[in-house]
């Protein structure tokens, strides 16, 4: 059995899955100190079902609490932003596009060394290792404990990268460093903007990491802990310490595996309505298709690989102006739900109660909107299903009719079919289906690499690759004889001569029956 | 004369992007290259090709190479000036303004870093009013301007000059190897002219043109109207195809990214097919078999929320966009000018077809 936890900003969900599915969920508020509300829900799960601590082989746990750090621009730890490409990309330093209170949050020290690569890995300039050790004196002055060093074209070649880095360890042994090839692709700030946040959260991954340990074990749970990461795959806690950048899509990958794993789909659109936005996104082999532009984190762009998640302004609480044109939102009363909505003895009319009045839940009294035109109600409803509609038709990769999963407590929302589903699907325990992606995580390896098809073909690239991530995903802790091949791409780079090409490649597998770090 | 400031960048964005015609590489590092210029002091000054005078000594300064190198290995910052200064040395005469190479996409903020760091007002004009893939395929030049003396810089310090050659072409070609062997991308400086030839040549206005794109297109965000009139009423574009994007098909051939966006129309326009080919920037689109709009026009496309111009890079099935015919500068419309940038220039058996009369 396994349980897997969804730490959110609101809420701690957990859910205790075995062969037979869902054994037992609960769900408690997020408390400051964390632990406590992972005690909480575990305490509760383990009761409901009568399950044995031990009996518990895998804890998984899915968390916003470091995009949340980032947004709320707290508990960050002051930062030394380290670049290797001098000559070059002198007149934009590290840091440079970020917004000014975010920078000051961080404390982000940026420092330009020559070194760095060109696309076809000749190097830029040697690595300046006098003015590695110029920095090497101003970190211990300044008692920074941690580095983002990022290297002009890392991705295809991180040897400067690692050179610096063991320089700088034996220099400044407490250094925690961040190497930007392992958290992102090529372009240059964004890759660079994600190391240094990556560098600015690992103080609090160390603390926060402690945390869900000790929840874990004052249970006398023996079980593995992992948490899960953008992608919806495994990361050993050790590993979350060291790359916690790569928890924050977490949270919408795990809704939308939870969603498949309920439905039993693997290929489909899913739609998380909540109390304020909707959700939509599209599930191929059972993991979100991924995001191909710049994300933005706490107004910082960044290029990790997160789910292409469209949200649009619906959700249960959506406001409707019948002052203004019956406009139906953005706003919303959110959690407020029960207070405020008219069915619920409120006074501001919401997505909700156009769904009670039309007589299509049960929620609430619905006598307290009768007084509502039935034409007006008829027309709400329609234009509500129609943005729903249209947000599932923006994720779509072609016309063909796929499946939809409908999950989330404004899913009530959704009256009729969706445009061009082939099928409708509203599974049961959804709203613990973060909860349940985190439990049912496998464990990936991947790479993503720039080659020069000059000397090679393109299948002994891919194949070079592949063997590579499935090595990377055994030692990860995956099962061989599970371990497949999730995605295999080569993309041509457009004006760069060498015949160059981008490989990625990545294979996933179940977790090792015992596998203990 | 505009002093430009940090507040008038993001609608320059918007409009460069959108005047790149799907092409052209991302405005976003240059515009920061500006404000940070602007933030140490520098000074950016636009000026009328009509206030130049005819002995006024200009030179056309741009980037030239690969864009996904440019977003890696970013420019050190003084790449096109340093290309700029090295024909100053050969000219034994210090430029007096700075003439834009292409003002579609990211060549448009290299200008302004130029002048900035030389101190020289820039012309609100350029030589494609649009995006173009190459060298030769600029007014100046192809209205008689002379490629050579011409000056290539990269990051580290290498400044070459090419002191004479045969035809604009052959500089293209040169160029381009010298510039993969510098890394992927150099500053380039051009087309060195006096006021007179430049007044003749430029293609006027496109600084405040994409200016004025950007501005209009943001106001409409801000007041909820439709950002895509804005653009055509600031334009005097019309709208091919209001709908959404069903297919595109890539291939690459010889480094440039070629292929075919098929969109499906909705609303007025639904049961329409049109479909846009292109090679990095987007050059015919055709309906039911017949040629509605070509280069050198401009075609754009652009999200119908809000008037995001789309590159080709990016475009993907399910994007709800407008299909925009621009007409093209004049200059371009010649006989003389259609040889080098009309559609058989880009391997179309196919001329040029006015969306515009």
């Amino acid at each position: 059995m396994r349980i897997g936890i969804d730490v959110g900003g609101t809420n701690t969900d957990a859910v205790l899955l075995g062969q037979a599915g869902v054994l037992a969920k609960a769900k408690t508020s997020t408390t400051e100190d964390v632990t406590s509300g992972i005690v909480t829900a575990l305490t509760d799960v383990l009761e409901q079902s009568g399950a044995a601590a031990a009996d518990v082989t895998a804890v998984m746990i899915g968390t916003t609490h470091f995009t949340n750090a980032v947004v709320q621009r707290r508990d960050l730890a002051s930062v030394a932003a380290i670049r290797l490409g001098l000559p070059a990309t002198e007149c934009l330093p590290p840091a440079v596009d970020w917004p000014d209170d975010l920078r000051e949050a961080s404390g982000v020290r940026p420092y330009l060394v020559r070194g760095g690569l060109e696309f076809d890995g000749r190097e830029i300039a040697p690595l300046d290792l006098d003015e590695l050790d110029r920095i090497a004196g101003e970190l211990r002055a300044h008692d920074i404990h941690s580095a983002a060093i990022t290297s002009v074209f890392s991705p295809i070649d991180a040897r400067m990268e690692r050179a610096a880095a063991v320089h700088l360890v034996e220099r400044v042994p407490s250094l925690d460093i961040t190497l930007s090839h392992e958290i992102g692709r090529v372009g240059l700030l964004e890759r660079e903007n994600a190391a240094i946040l990556n560098a600015s959260l690992r103080d609090l991954a160390r603390r926060t990491i402690a945390g869900f340990l000790e929840a874990v074990r004052g249970l006398e749970l023996g079980a593995a802990v992992y948490l899960t990461q953008n992608d919806g795959t495994l990361m050993t806690a050790e590993h979350v310490e060291r790359f916690p950048v790569l928890t924050f899509s977490s949270g919408p990958t795990n809704s939308m595996r939870g969603a498949g794993y309920l439905s039993g789909l693997s290929d489909a659109l899913v739609a998380d309505i909540g109390g304020t936005t909707t959700d939509v996104g599209a599930l191929t082999q059972g993991f979100p298709r991924e995001a191909s532009l710049a994300v933005e984190v706490g107004g910082v762009r960044t290029n990790f690989r997160m789910p292409d998640v469209l949200s649009v302004a619906l959700g249960g609480g959506t406001v409707v102006h019948l002052d203004d044109d019956a406009r139906i939102g953005p706003d919303s009363v959110g959690f407020r739900l029960q207070q405020r909505a008219r069915v619920f003895g409120g006074d501001v009319l919401t997505a909700t109660d156009v769904i009670a009045a039309a007589g299509k839940t049960n929620l609430g009294d619905r006598r307290l909107v009768s007084d509502l035109d039935a034409r007006l109600v008829a027309d709400l409803e329609r234009r509500m299903q129609e943005i729903v509609d249209e947000a599932l038709d923006r994720v779509r990769l072609s016309t063909e009719p796929l499946p939809v999963i409908v999950v989330g407590g404004g899913r009530l929302l959704v009256t009729r079919a969706v445009r061009g589903a082939s099928r409708m699907v509203v599974p049961e325990h959804s709203e613990v289906a973060n909860a349940i992606g985190a439990a049912i995580a496998q464990v990936s390896g991947q790479i993503d690499r720039v080659v020069s098809l000059a000397n090679t073909t393109r299948e002994a690239a891919i194949a070079e690759a592949r063997a590579d991530a499935e090595s990377q995903a055994v030692k990860a802790g995956a099962d061989p004889s599970t371990v497949q091949l999730l995605d295999a791409e080569d993309v041509p780079l457009a004006y760069l001569p060498g015949n160059a090409s981008r490989v990625h490649v990545k294979v996933v597998g179940d977790l090792a029956a015992g596998h203990r770090i | 004369m505009w002093e430009l400031s940090e507040r008038d960048l993001p609608a320059l964005s918007i409009g460069a992007s959108l005047l790149g015609t799907g092409g052209g590489g991302n405005p976003y590092l240059g515009s920061l290259r500006v404000r940070e210029l602007l933030r140490a002091g520098h000074r950016v000054r636009v000026m009328e090709p009509e206030a130049l005078s005819d002995d006024d000594l200009l030179a056309v300064a741009g980037g030239m190479g690969s864009p996904v190198v440019s977003f890696e290995k970013i420019v050190q910052g003084e790449e096109e000036a340093n290309a700029v200064r090295a024909l100053e040395v050969l000219a034994a005469r210090s430029v007096t303004a700075i003439a834009p190479f292409e003002m579609g996409g990211g060549n448009s903020m290299a200008a302004l870093c130029v002048g900035a760091q030389l101190d020289v007002p820039v012309v609100n004009g350029d030589g494609m009013g649009r995006a173009f893939p190459e060298l030769q395929m600029i007014t100046y030049l192809i209205y008689g301007g002379r490629p050579f003396p011409s000056a290539i810089a990269d990051e580290k310090g290498n400044h070459l000059v090419f002191q004479d050659g045969v035809d604009a072409q052959w500089l293209e070609r040169i160029a381009r190897a010298v510039t993969i062997e510098m890394g992927g991308h150099s500053g380039l400086a051009t087309s060195l002219m006096n006021g007179a030839h430049c007044k003749a040549s430029i293609i006027p206005g496109t600084l405040g043109l994409a200016y004025d794109i950007g501005r209009t297109v943001l106001a409409a965000r801000t007041d909820k109207s439709d950002p895509v009139d804005a653009i055509l009423d600031a334009t005097g574009g019309r709208r091919v195809l209001r709908g959404k994007v069903v297919d595109v098909e890539r291939t690459m051939t010889k480094g440039f990214a070629r292929g075919r966006i098929a969109l499906e129309g909705s609303g007025d326009d639904e049961g329409r097919q049109v479909q846009v080919d292109f090679q990095n920037e987007n050059l015919v689109v055709w309906e039911e078999g017949a040629a509605v709009a070509t280069v050198p026009d401009l075609v754009t496309l652009v999200t119908t929320d809000r008037g995001e111009p789309i590159t080709t890079e990016v475009v993907r099935y399910g994007y709800r966009a407008d299909v925009l015919v621009l007409p093209c500068p004049a200059k371009l419309r010649t006989e003389r000018a259609l040889e080098v940038v009309g559609p058989r220039a880009f391997g179309f058996d196919l001329d040029y077809q006015p969306a515009f009369s």
